[in-house]
């Protein structure tokens, strides 16, 4: 089955952006794909690859990077979401693309499912 | 298909589990994540709302229980305890998946 990803929180609000992360691993790891995850309002926090957590703290920004070499995840990150915060793509953590809100509404047309992640 | 809700805030910040399940038709089934787990918890003031929707299928994620120190603590009957793996089996199983956020 084909599923499409949106993630609309940083990694450091609430809970969000992990259970988006574990989620897609889960899909992975069954067999489906991962159509595309799209990164969208502080979502795209989850791109900055200036981020440096400390080393006993999850560092989600690495494991998404991780996840797209591994699997070919295609990660998204939202074009206007991106420049408002400041996130540029001399800032983008590797296997991370800026582009358009069209992205997200492929994914939608493309997958059978589109989970949401956020807050 | 019947649509698989999500819900992840506590009944006790947001309205979002009552929201919910007052939408929610006979049928569908709601998963329970991050800090919508302490909605599965038996004997609070949001149980009943739970408790009496028997034709809903409850669902709440073990690792955000684990996570939280709730692993031993008594949930609501009829709540089945999953991992993300079994998450992705349910939005397989349903169509559309809804997140209350």
């Amino acid at each position: 089955m084909k599923f499409g990803i949106l993630v609309n929180e940083g990694p450091f609000t609430h809970q969000a952006s992990d259970s988006a992360y574990h989620f897609t691993k889960a899909a992975l790891e069954k067999g489906h794909e991962i159509v595309r995850v799209f990164f969208y309002h502080d979502g795209v926090n989850n791109a900055n690859k200036l981020s440096e957590p400390q080393s006993d703290d999850r560092n989600l920004v690495g494991m998404w990077s991780a996840l797209a070499e591994e699997h070919g995840v295609e990660l998204i990150v939202c074009v206007a979401a991106a420049l408002r915060r400041g996130i540029k793509d001399e800032l983008l953590a590797a296997g991370f693309t800026i582009s358009g809100l069209g992205q997200l509404v492929e994914a939608g047309i493309i997958g059978d499912r589109l989970i949401t992640f956020g807050d | 298909m019947s649509i698989l809700h999500t819900v992840n805030k506590s009944p006790f910040e947001r309205n979002t589990l009552m929201d919910c399940l007052a939408r929610a038709k006979d049928g569908a089934a709601v998963l329970l994540i991050e800090d919508g787990v302490y909605g599965a918890l038996a004997g609070t003031q949001a149980s009943d709302a739970i408790a009496k929707r028997g034709a809903i299928k409850f669902y709440a994620l073990g690792p955000d229980l684990d996570a939280r120190g709730l692993a031993e603590k008594p949930l609501i009957d009829g709540i089945t305890l999953i991992d993300y793996s079994g998450f992705v089996d349910l939005a397989e199983a349903h169509n559309p998946v809804q997140s209350w956020l």
